[in-house]
């Protein structure tokens, strides 16, 4: 139960005159701020809030417990694989020998750090099926905008400069069409067929020597598994265009499928998604980029290299003419490669195969549980999310937003709601491989009971969440009267 | 049930044009603002900008999704709706009376490719 008066804003708090923290002194007196130009003096103190460190503490605590995250219960996000975060990750990242690491040490004294970044270069190789990773990128869209600068450097390095399109299909995250268009590229949409899968008969006219290449994302966002990839890889490749694989639907092929293997030329993997690295408020994130053999040369700098001399290896940090150059501060999140590295190596290659076929198992145990409440439009075996197109009968009036607020009443984060775009009532949910058949048999009784509330008391379910430390927030008014700070709060009018 | 008007020209992607003379009045439907849900922002091109038949001119940004708009003709802007920059939400309010742009039409054949009342009224299944 949070307290009231703690759970204020730190602003409310605060009492002229109250203290928590006495400053050093001031050792840089004689560094005059007079050398600095008038107009960028502050004219008056900042308006910080007064408050003592108990005060502190208990705003911050009571906050936090306002939070919902994968520690606290189910996260069904569709599209984002909120799987646990095994605290040995923590724990081995942690260690003062990794954490107080400096980028600008002496290359000799962080050899154990490269082996981490070497290793996990090739490990996300071998689990993808591609020839040679960067572990550089900071994100997952990050990493899209990498691999596509790839993808132009390839074609600039062949003097190919009329290759200024990327195919993506309209299932596609909205990220892809994002990167295509800051990388400078044009987008051109293929459609989906009634199953859900790629058109490959809208593909073929799209082809020409304009295309740079294609943007995909298999499983896609459905969950169904694009089975014409062999011919989509194929059309492409004939064209002279390169097959990019969005990484972040992997989590179900891992053990099953490499998309090395299906005719991807390029791809990124988003370590928080599939290898259990921390998501969201900034994460920090990971997407490294592994390309096929021949593409090695225009991964991004600097590159770690490792030399054997004398039975010993030797790790160096290198940079190369063909690169793109520096897509990050040296080698990227580095703490975020730690986790992911110990991972897989927690799992080992027995069950990181396991992780694939565990999911699936978890998103159609659901699937086949609901479809008699929840409108399944594409029926058959899905792969590690589905979608529904919101509840069966519609002529409550009960949305799928109304269903997804009702939720958190059960204490359920909601899933993603109204993505992707082919349902206009889409709900979609990936329940990760981590979770018990005790929790997924609790989440399914609860989406039942809203659909029965739904149909015999809808205000219910409209006016939900009635159990949330706030309750439905008037998304329309966030959007259009943004309100960022406390001095902005207290001269609106709300 | 969505407000399907008569004597107006409906395209595929859901936006309508109502001719009065050379000119026509562009706006998306009925069915349209109510799939987006509330409007947050719309995204419209400058006076004298070219449009070109199922080419995008714009985008309505809502809670839910953020959608490009489609021109059903090819013509110049010859006016931008302005009240929308400080209320998109007129276009949840009545998207006949707030049109987006109008436009000089440039071919009047486009128009024989468009849905009419009854054909967009079929096509939404209403």
């Amino acid at each position: 139960m949070n307290n009231t008066y703690y759970g204020k804003l730190i602003f409310e708090l605060s009492k002229e005159g109250r203290c928590g923290y006495s400053l050093p002194e001031n050792q840089f007196n004689d560094h005059s701020i007079s050398e600095l130009p008038e107009n960028l003096l502050r004219q008056e103190p900042p308006a910080l809030p007064q408050v003592d460190e108990l005060t502190v503490v208990r705003h911050y605590t009571n906050m936090s417990n306002n939070n919902f995250g994968v520690d606290t219960g189910f996260y069904p996000l569709g599209s984002c694989t909120m799987k646990y975060n095994p605290k040995i990750n923590e724990e081995i990242c942690s260690l003062p020998a990794f954490s107080n690491l400096h980028p600008l040490q002496q290359i000799d004294t962080v050899q154990g750090a490269l082996e981490v970044y070497y290793n996990l270069q090739h490990s996300l190789a071998e689990i993808s099926g591609l020839s040679e990773f960067t572990l550089n990128p900071y994100a997952g869209a990050h990493g899209e905008l990498t691999g596509l600068m790839v993808m132009r450097s390839y074609h600039a390095s062949r003097g190919d400069d009329k290759r200024t399109k990327v195919i993506v299909p309209d299932s596609a995250h909205g990220t892809n069409p994002a990167s295509a268009a800051v990388c400078g590229l044009e987008v051109v949409v293929v459609k989906s067929r009634p199953d859900g899968t790629v058109d490959v008969d809208d593909l073929r006219p799209l082809l020409n020597d304009t295309i740079a290449g294609m943007m995909m994302t298999n499983p896609n966002t459905l969950g169904i598994f694009e089975h014409n990839i062999a011919e989509i890889a194929k059309l492409v490749h004939d064209c002279g265009g390169l097959m990019y694989y969005d990484g972040a639907n992997l989590n179900p092929m891992l053990g099953k499928c490499r998309p090395g293997d299906l005719g991807f030329d390029i791809m990124h993997i988003n370590l928080h998604k599939t290898f259990s690295t921390p998501h969201g408020g900034g994460g920090p994130g990971s997407g490294p980029v592994g390309v096929r053999a021949g593409l090695e040369q225009f991964l991004p700098n600097p590159r770690v290299k490792r030399t054997e001399n004398d039975g010993w290896y030797q790790y160096s940090i290198e940079s190369t003419d063909t690169a793109l150059g520096s897509i990050s501060s040296f080698l990227g999140n580095f703490s975020v490669i730690m986790r992911a590295y110990t991972y897989i190596l927690t799992l080992g290659r027995e069950n990181l195969a396991q992780v694939g076929p565990l999911a699936t198992l978890n998103a159609n145990y659901i699937k086949e549980s609901l479809k008699d409440c929840y409108e399944l439009p594409l029926q058959g075996v899905c792969k590690h999310e589905f979608v529904f197109n919101g509840l069966k009968d519609k002529s409550t009036g009960v949305t799928t937003l109304d269903v997804a607020k009702r939720l958190l009443d059960y204490g359920f984060h909601a899933p993603t709601i109204y993505f992707p775009l082919l349902f206009h009532e889409a709900m979609m949910i990936e329940p990760t491989e981590n979770e018990s058949k005790e929790t997924l048999d609790e989440f399914i009784g609860v989406m039942k009971a809203i659909a029965a509330e739904a149909a015999s008391d809808p205000e219910l379910v409209k006016s939900a969440p009635h159990h949330t430390p706030v309750r439905r927030l008037d998304d329309t008014k966030a959007a259009l009267k943004q309100i960022v700070t406390y001095a902005e709060l207290t001269q609106s009018e709300l | 049930m969505s407000k399907i008007l008569d004597g107006l020209f409906y395209s595929e992607s859901h936006e309508y044009v109502k001719v009065e003379g050379e000119f026509g009045y562009i706006g998306i439907t009925d069915y349209a603002q109510h799939e987006l849900g509330n409007v947050v922002y719309v995204d419209m091109p400058e006076v004298d900008d070219e449009v070109e038949a199922g080419a995008e001119f714009g985008a309505v940004e809502s809670v839910k999704a953020a959608s490009d708009l489609n021109s059903p003709v090819s013509g110049t802007v010859v006016e931008v709706n302005e009240a929308l920059e400080d209320e998109p939400g007129l276009v949840n309010k009545d998207p006949y009376a707030n049109w987006i742009i109008k436009v000089q039409l440039s071919d009047d054949d486009e128009l024989k490719g468009l849905m009419d009342a009854e054909a967009y009224k079929t096509f939404i299944g209403e």
